[in-house]
């Protein structure tokens, strides 16, 4: 599913050069869910964004269902986002003048899918319990249910894999573990592979693995 | 259609409702700069209306001579009145077979806009019918104005009163609009007045029959070489901005103008509506929105405020046109329904124009700085 071999990705901050990643190796097999930890500047970001397609690799090889990253034009890339790749972040990134509906309708629309219909989904949204909450704009909406609505969006499309930037970051106890408990779900009963960046090793304990980064590296 | 293609439908929808919730997102914004593209088309659209009022007008009041035909000095310019030549020619004119009435004119300017005709009253209430008189009559003395309703009200005078318009006339009679001119003077008294003696503009021909008319204008034309001379219909017809060097190329700049404000307007909102949304286009971008897609969103966004302008600007031409009625009566104002498309596609194109910049900026933008963005 996701095959990462010796990558490397050097930011240009002016006249420094800042090392982000230094040599990261990682197989993700399908269905995996896999949580990665590790300090603030570990690179746990820079891996996600990678893999993401928001920004290229500086070098080292990375497949993602075969289809090798470091060779992708912008243009790949961002078919690569429409079609492979599913965001869940930290502050929800929800579209505040669309409501909740819409917010998850325009993903399919940008993936130029139907957006009317998909019985799949349907049960999508009852698992995420968000139905009654669609016609809502995000500023109606609770933490948890903004995350909710976020989670939605990111499966919409069926992606290859869903890439979640501490999805409990901005949320209390309760909704932290329906949230995870969610992503346990689509993960079980969907299959949908998931990798998710913490902080919390609480957290980070619903994934099948836990991969701990350090200085650019992953260290376990 | 629709029914068909729900999907498209849909999908549209969807857009023109994230363009149409960004617009309420802002209003005041959203107001202010549909606002000023409404001033740039009622710049327009107020200019071409004045511009076809007036000239309209002064086709209407030369249709209210009565005349047939009209010869004017060798050299003169379609709206250029003023210009002399010898009042001995309208002697010649009269003397030409089939001419039934000929009275020269002497049109003094006296600044702005504004000028008087001076009249023999009597060979000009022949061709034309006569004055009806709202107040007052007659000349009956070398100083007497006459002049139509419409300069009455904009100076708000009367019958027996004084105006000082450069010399101080006493005004005879108010009539009713639509014959030749405003303001009537016995033309004698302004050629002494302004040292036009034996001086007139133009010479109004009457035939005696309408037959005879391509006759009386083929004579004349033979007899008084280099002189301009037509028939009424065909001076009218020569009216208009197209004839008129001057008045194109100052449409011409108002409209460059209006395109100008426009970019300017649209530019200025749409590069603070972009800066503003850098979250939201990372957003897009993370969801695998490509750059067309996002710049379709804000020129959507643009198309809509153009839209909504022109409407407005339409909407407030009818203001400015009450406005010029009410303060600058003499400067009959239309409108022109043939130019709100020609607005509307201007207001668009200035206002594409000044979103390209900003659109290009949010489609370029670098999605993992615009998700950071606060």
């Amino acid at each position: 599913m996701i095959e990462i071999r010796d990558l490397t990705k050097v930011y240009h901050v002016g006249e420094v050069d800042v090392h982000a990643l230094r040599g990261v190796d990682l197989s993700v097999t399908r269905g995996e869910f896999v949580a990665v930890i590790g300090p603030s500047g570990s690179g746990k970001s820079t891996l996600f964004h990678i893999l993401g397609g928001l920004t290229p690799p500086t070098s080292g090889t990375i497949h993602i269902d075969g289809r090798d990253l470091l060779k992708m034009t912008d243009r790949e890339r961002t078919e690569l986002r429409k079609t492979a790749v599913g965001f869940v972040f930290q502050k929800y990134n929800l579209l505040p003048t669309l409501t909740a509906a819409d917010n998850i309708a325009i993903a399919r629309d940008i993936a130029g899918r139907n957006v009317e219909s998909d019985p799949q989904f349907d049960e999508i949204l009852n698992l995420l319990g968000i139905r009654t909450r669609l016609h809502h704009k995000p500023r109606a909406l609770s933490g948890g249910e903004q995350q909710r609505v976020a989670i939605a969006r990111a499966i919409v499309n069926h992606p290859a894999i869903l890439l979640a930037d501490e999805p409990t970051g901005n949320l209390d106890t309760e909704n932290s573990n329906a949230v995870l408990r969610l992503l346990r779900d689509l993960n079980d009963r969907l299959g949908q592979t998931i990798l998710m960046i913490t902080h919390n090793p609480e957290a980070a304990s619903y994934g099948h693995r836990i991969v701990k980064m350090r200085d650019g590296r992953i260290v376990e | 259609m629709c029914a068909i293609q729900r999907t498209a439908c849909y999908t549209n929808g969807l857009v023109y409702r994230l363009v149409l919730e960004n617009l309420k997102h802002r209003p005041v914004r959203t107001l202010l700069s549909a606002l000023a593209i409404g001033v740039q088309v009622t710049m327009i659209l107020t200019l071409v209306g004045v511009s076809q009022g007036m000239l309209h007008d002064v086709a209407m009041r030369s249709r209210g001579t009565g005349a047939d035909i009209l010869v004017r000095p060798p050299g003169s310019s379609i709206l250029g009145f003023s210009g002399n030549m010898p009042e001995k020619i309208v002697s010649v004119v009269r003397a030409a077979p089939h001419v039934a009435l000929a009275t020269g004119t002497l049109v003094q300017p006296i600044g702005e806009l504004d000028s008087i005709t001076g009249i023999h009253l009597d060979e000009f209430n022949a061709m034309s019918g006569g004055f009806h008189y709202l107040e007052g009559g007659p000349f009956t003395g070398p100083n007497d104005l006459i002049v139509d309703e419409v300069y009455a009200r904009s100076k708000n005078i009367h019958a027996g009163q004084s105006i000082n318009i450069g010399l101080t006339w006493r005004v005879a009679g108010v009539v009713e609009q639509g014959k030749l001119s405003r303001m009537f003077a016995e033309i004698e008294s302004l050629q002494d007045k302004y040292s036009a003696k034996d001086k007139i503009s133009v010479i109004y021909v009457k035939a005696d029959a309408s037959a005879n008319i391509p006759e009386v204008l083929g004579e004349l034309k033979q007899k008084l070489l280099d002189y301009k001379i037509y028939t009424v219909e065909e001076f009218v017809s020569l009216i208009s901005v197209d004839n008129i060097p001057i008045l194109q190329r100052f449409i011409g700049v108002v409209i460059g103008l209006a395109v100008v404000v426009g970019f300017l307007v649209v530019f200025l909102s749409m590069y603070t509506a972009v800066l503003e949304r850098t979250r939201e286009i990372g957003i897009l971008k993370a969801l695998g929105a490509s750059p067309g897609y996002i710049l379709g969103i804000l020129l959507r966004e643009t198309t809509l405020l153009a839209v909504a302008g022109t409407i407005a600007g339409i909407c407030m031409t009818y203001g400015t046109r009450s406005l010029m009625g009410a303060f600058v009566p003499t400067m009959t104002t239309e409108i022109v329904y043939g130019w709100w498309p020609w607005a509307g596609v201007i207001a668009l194109v200035g206002s594409l124009i000044g979103a390209l910049y900003p659109g290009f900026k949010a489609a370029r933008q670098d999605p993992i700085e615009a998700l950071a963005y606060d």
